[in-house]
Order: structure tokens, then C-alpha cells, then sequence
């Protein structure tokens, strides 16, 4: 089977009156068929402009400027907005982070619903409004028939992103982004929503992209990770690997910062510093300003993507080190032993 | 935390903030955002406020400080009911807020040396300029802000120097107790942690009482000596931290906790989630007797009756729901 979707050595940047600020610099990914890919990272480290690029809706300073995104074999970069237009909606759909913006407010749920199915589908108006209703039962809004006549002020937060993961879904992508979809909610209905999206994506076998900035949604929903800082890749692996196993300095560092049972009496322990200014860049490693264990070579040269083993690889100087520390100790242990 | 001879600092008793809100051309109808609270917070303490949005757990911050006027209810700290205005004026000189939001919290038009010493001004606190200046850098020093910040200006910073400004402006007077509104959930994760820690720092350094309002439970727990937990402007259960997390007893309690999603990934897929139905009852229509009926599980005729009384059902541990004792 190909892969569902295969982004390589992707470059994004936005030209602003500053000077060129690149969101995403150099970033390469697979997502296979009904698997949930996590994309983490703090504000400003290019995980929503990862999305926005797949589907080409940047704001109109940004632009893709190098790599390339194949959606089933084809090629997206520079492929044209006509063939855009049928990827977004038909084979790879958005719900994005705040639901109170994203529906307008001056049309019915009805409309809005409908008029995303009927673009997308041959459907006429009624059979449109008989899957809108299918779709809305779907995500379980209750009373779909009066849903549809209201206008999106009259529904909760919940609901409303409800509505918006009924539309995504209306014309059954292959791709879900979900760009922090439960940012905006409150506990209780995040976990609604996301129990949700597991139960559609596992009766309908989309893949879905997932773009949070916590680390608990991400242990909760995703199958395989990808850690951004500053516009890069740092480490990427399935969940499991990336949990108990990190490899790179600030993904240890962000596992270490977050509040958990084991670590309730003792002080956190915080990532130094503040995140990096995209538009000066550092010559190294981005994170090296800020990494405990940064050595001489991560201020000069950015470490290449490392294959820790086959599910997990991370770009971090410091496994180099270790590495060598090991065959090093490995060697000592062996001159000793001849020796004896 | 809280040591041996410990006494209330604060004492809030029967609370009630109602805000009218436009019905018809004339009329008006109460929103309770607060509905009939009482707690204590002892010295030294951290007590910890948790709810969803609308519960009213902002209200509760602002209304102990009395930027709102409470609509009933009495409000004492350290042994004295909080009535005048000259009680009130002393009050704010030992009780201070750090806000939620260090982007709009701070005046775009004033140097960080301005915001930090407003309160010194406005109660008259310093008695010379050199005084007012050196006052200013040991807080900013306190908070770990570099000195040659003080003439810049509040948007040449980030989000978590920005919220470290507020808490030094919190800290101007010398305060006993500081009410903190979700002081760190506008924070990346990475500088959450460092702001986190500077307030366990400076309460063990400054002998600090606090009432921290969030609705990251993981953050609470952490920070917290007890918690509060709110639903629709009452309180619904009040243990110690570590007691509400291993043995909540109030069903909201119980969804809340569950809900949290846990950053491990085995823990998170055996987790068994109390997934609870429908939505939030908007404060205008709250549902009668117990707030929490229409969406709890065990919920039977007698609770839409009347709502529980709030009491004490172990040793510290106070809940509010008729069902505790069968459903537990």
C-alpha cells in the first residue's frame, strides 16, 4: 500500500516587513492510513503552519518555498489552487483550534453544513440536508432537526465543535487535521470531544493529524509523534518511544516541566530561558540556548536526524556523545580484559 | 505549607455575587456567579480553586478582594470582618491579584518601573524617589528580572516575563495573601514550570498565603495544600489535595479527575474515563436543587429538590451532594 502522505524537507516561510521568518524549516514526515500522527510543540514552533501548508490556506505573506507533499503519490507543491480545491474537504479536512470563530455567525448550521456537502459531493439540497442530519447524529449533538435551523451563537463551545467535526467529516477525508481542537474547552467536554474523534476515526479509518501543545492529549490519542522546536523536527517516534524514551534534550526537558503524580513534592523543573525569535535564528541547534547539555558543536552545526532504532529518531548532539562515551567505556572494558 | 500553629488568614462565610443581567426592556434577572460559599484559608496555605468556565471561580478571587461587592456574605481576614472603607483600604495593602493575562494586565503606556511601583503610590508607600526605585529593583529581583528592564515597556516582553512583572506589582505592598487567577494558563508548558516555581519559592521565602484559581488540574495539584472544586457557583467539594485526587467524592469531582488527560501514554489508554453527557446549564437556568443533577449519573428525584448541604464527611473533607454516603 503507498502512503497516505509523505512530506519531505518541507520549508515554509512568511515575509514580513521584519525580514523573513521561517515557520517551517526543513521538515520531512509519513502518515499511513488510520494512524494519529501527533505534531507537538510550544507557540511559534510551526506545528499549525505544518497544517496550513498541507493544505495550502496560508495567510498571503507565507509561502511554501521548498520540499514537496505527496497526498497519494501526487504532488501538492505547486500543484495549483484547482487541484487544491479538490483535496481540501474531499481528501484531507480541517477542524481548527477556536470553535467560536471558526463558523459564521450569520448563517444557520444548517447552511453551513449543507453548503460544505454540496460543494464537495453531487448531492442536491435534500439529500445534502439528509447527511448533514446523518452527520450531526454522528457526533452525537442531540435534537439534529432544531441544530440545524439555529445559528452557531446559540450553541455551547462543545457543541459547536462538534458541529465543526461534523463538517470536516461530511465528505469522509483521509486526512482529519485537527489543529488543538479542545484548546478552547473545558476538561469535561475535551474529554467528550476526544473520546469522539477516537470512536469516528476508528469506525470510519481516516488518519488524523493531531496538533497540541498537551502532552496529555497527545499520550491519550496518538499513535506515533512528532516534537517541533522552532520551525524543525527535534524528535519524532511512536508514542511510547517518545514518552519513555526521549532522546532529545527538550523533549526531556518538557517531560521534566510538567506537573504529574510522581513528581508533586519536589520543584518542577523548568526549561531555562525564553523561546527563540524566529527571525535570529541561531547557526546551531535552535534549542541550544536553552539546553543544560548543550556542547560546542551544538552552538556551531545543527545535528542531522539520528535513527535511535527503527520506531524512533531524534536530532540531538548529545546521543553522539553518549554514544561514544559508551563505545569508549566499551572499549576500556575490553583493552581491561585483555589485560587480565 | 501550612505549619503547626496555623490559624484562618482568610474567613469567607456565605458568599452570594448576583449580577443582574438585561431580560426584557425593563427587568432584570439575577446571574448567580456565586452562590452561597464559605471557606477558609490558613496562613501559609495554598488553597486551590478548580471549575470549568462559568462555575464562578474568577468571581470568588475578585469578590474576597472586593473588586466586586459582594452581594451577601461576610468576609473576614485575620480576625476581622472586612466592613468599612478604611477596612477596606488596609485590606488591599495585605491581599493583592496576580490576573490571568499578562498581555492586556499591564499598561502598554507605562515602564515596568511604573507598573511595579503603582501600588506603592497609590497608598503612599514610598517616601522618596530613591526609595521608591530601590524598592522596585528588590522586586524585580525577587522575580528574576534584570535590573536594566525597568525603563522598558511591557510589550518588549514575553508572555512569561510579562506575568513575572504582575506578580512583582502583586508583591509591591508586602502582602500576606495573594488571590492568583489562572496565573500560568496563558504560559507555554516549558515557562509555566518556571513561573510555577517562583511561586512556591517566594511563599516559602515571604511567608505567603495563597488562593489559586486554575483549571489545570495537574497545575493545582501541585501547587495546592488543599482544593476547592466549583460547579456553577457553589462549591461542591473541598479536601486536601491529595485526598480529593485519590478519593474524590462528589460525582463532578469524580468526572473532573478522571478527565484529566494523563501524559503517559499506558496510563492514558487503561484509564477508564467518566465520560459525562451534555453541557454546562447556563448560570441564568440553573437547574433546581443541585446544580450538577442534569448531568450526574446518580442523580434521583430528591436532587432536584434541594440542593445538599456542604459538610464536613471526614476528617477536612467537605462535600455537597445527597448520595455521597450510597454512591461511594
Amino acid at each position: 500500500m503507498s502512503r497516505l502522505l509523505e512530506v519531505r524537507d518541507l520549508r515554509t516561510s512568511f515575509f514580513t516587513d521584519a525580514g523573513e521568518v521561517r515557520a517551517v524549516n526543513g521538515i520531512s514526515f509519513n502518515l499511513d492510513h488510520g494512524k494519529v500522527l501527533g505534531i507537538v510543540g510550544e507557540s511559534g514552533s510551526g506545528k499549525s503552519v505544518t497544517a496550513y501548508s498541507i493544505l495550502q490556506i496560508l495567510a498571503d505573506t507565507g509561502k511554501i518555498v521548498g520540499g514537496s507533499i505527496k497526498l497519494d503519490g501526487e504532488e501538492l507543491v505547486n500543484a495549483g489552487e484547482n487541484v487544491m480545491r479538490t483535496v481540501r474537504g474531499n481528501k484531507v479536512s480541517i477542524i481548527f483550534q477556536d470553535p467560536m470563530t471558526s463558523l459564521n455567525p450569520t448563517y444557520s448550521i444548517g447552511h453551513q453544513l449543507t453548503e460544505a456537502i454540496r460543494l464537495h459531493t453531487p448531492r442536491n439540497k435534500k439529500q445534502a440536508k439528509d447527511r448533514a442530519l446523518e452527520m450531526l447524529r454522528l457526533v452525537n449533538v442531540n435534537e439534529p432537526e432544531k441544530r440545524l435551523k439555529q445559528y452557531p451563537h446559540e450553541l455551547s463551545g462543545g457543541m459547536r465543535q462538534r458541529v465543526m467535526i461534523a463538517m470536516a467529516l461530511a465528505c469522509e477525508p483521509d486526512i482529519l487535521i485537527a489543529d488543538e481542537p479542545t484548546t478552547a474547552l473545558d476538561v469535561t467536554i475535551q474529554a467528550q470531544i476526544l473520546e469522539l474523534m477516537k470512536s469516528l476515526q476508528e469506525e470510519l479509518g481516516m488518519a488524523i493529524i493531531m496538533i497540541t501543545h498537551d502532552l496529555g492529549v497527545v499520550a491519550q490519542m496518538c499513535d506515533e509523534v512528532i516534537v517541533m522546536y522552532a520551525g524543525s523536527i527535534c524528535e519524532q517516534g511512536t508514542a511510547d518511544e517518545i514518552f519513555y524514551n526521549p532522546r532529545h534534550e527538550y523533549t526531556k526537558g518538557l517531560m521534566r516541566s510538567i506537573p504529574s503524580t510522581a513528581n508533586k513534592d519536589q520543584p518542577l523543573e523548568p526549561i531555562s530561558g525564553t523561546p527563540i525569535d524566529l527571525l535570529n535564528m541561531p547557526e546551531g541547534c535552535p534549542f541550544a540556548p536553552r539546553c543544560d547539555r548543550a556542547m560546542k558543536i551544538c552552538l556551531r552545526q545543527r545535528c542531522p536526524r539520528l535513527e535511535i532504532n527503527g520506531d524512533h529518531a531524534a536530532g540531538c548532539w548529545v546521543n553522539v556523545a553518549e554514544a561514544d562515551i559508551r563505545s569508549e567505556d566499551h572499549e576500556a572494558e575490553e583493552t581491561a580484559e585483555k589485560e587480565n | 505549607m501550612a505549619g503547626q500553629n496555623a490559624y484562618p488568614l482568610v474567613d469567607i462565610r456565605h458568599l452570594k455575587e448576583y449580577f443582574p443581567i438585561n431580560v426584557g426592556a425593563f427587568r432584570t434577572k439575577p446571574l448567580k456567579a456565586v452562590d452561597d460559599v464559605s471557606f477558609t484559608i490558613m496562613k501559609g496555605e495554598t488553597l486551590g480553586l478548580v471549575g470549568e468556565s462559568g462555575c464562578g471561580k474568577t468571581t470568588v478571587g475578585r469578590t474576597v478582594l472586593q473588586l466586586y461587592k459582594p452581594t451577601a456574605g461576610e468576609i473576614w481576614y485575620d480576625g476581622k470582618q472586612i466592613k468599612t472603607k478604611k477596612d477596606l483600604k488596609d485590606f488591599r495593602t495585605k491581599a493583592t491579584m496576580v490576573f490571568q493575562d499578562p498581555y492586556s494586565s499591564l499598561n502598554p503606556r507605562m515602564t515596568v518601573m511604573d507598573i511595579i511601583a503603582e501600588p506603592l503610590d497609590v497608598h503612599g508607600l514610598s517616601e522618596s524617589k530613591e526609595q521608591r526605585r530601590e524598592r522596585v529593583l528588590e522586586l524585580m529581583d525577587y522575580v528574576g528580572l534584570n535590573s536594566e528592564h525597568a525603563s522598558r515597556y511591557a510589550h518588549e516582553f514575553s508572555g512569561g516575563q510579562r506575568q513575572r512583572i504582575g506578580i512583582a506589582r502583586s508583591l509591591a505592598v508586602n502582602p500576606e495573601f495573594i488571590v492568583c487567577d489562572e496565573p500560568v494558563s496563558a504560559l507555554d508548558v516549558s515557562i509555566q514550570a518556571q513561573v510555577i516555581n517562583m511561586f512556591d519559592e517566594l511563599q516559602d521565602r515571604l511567608g505567603l498565603t495563597y488562593l489559586f484559581i486554575a483549571h489545570d488540574l495537574l497545575v493545582v495539584r501541585h501547587i495546592s495544600d488543599r482544593i476547592a472544586v466549583m460547579y456553577l457557583g457553589k462549591m461542591v467539594e473541598l479536601a486536601d489535595a491529595d485526598e480529593i485526587y485519590d478519593r474524590p467524592l462528589h460525582p463532578y469531582s469524580k468526572s473532573l479527575i478522571s478527565a484529566v488527560p494523563v501524559p503517559d501514554p499506558q496510563v492514558a489508554r487503561a484509564n477508564k474515563r467518566i465520560v459525562l453527557t451534555g453541557d454546562i446549564p447556563s448560570p441564568l437556568n440553573a437547574p433546581s436543587g443541585c446544580p450538577f443533577r442534569t448531568r450526574c449519573p446518580y442523580a434521583t428525584d430528591a436532587c432536584a429538590e434541594s440542593m445538599p448541604e456542604f459538610k464536613e464527611v471526614s476528617k477536612g473533607h467537605f462535600v455537597a451532594c445527597h448520595r455521597t454516603a450510597e454512591i461511594n
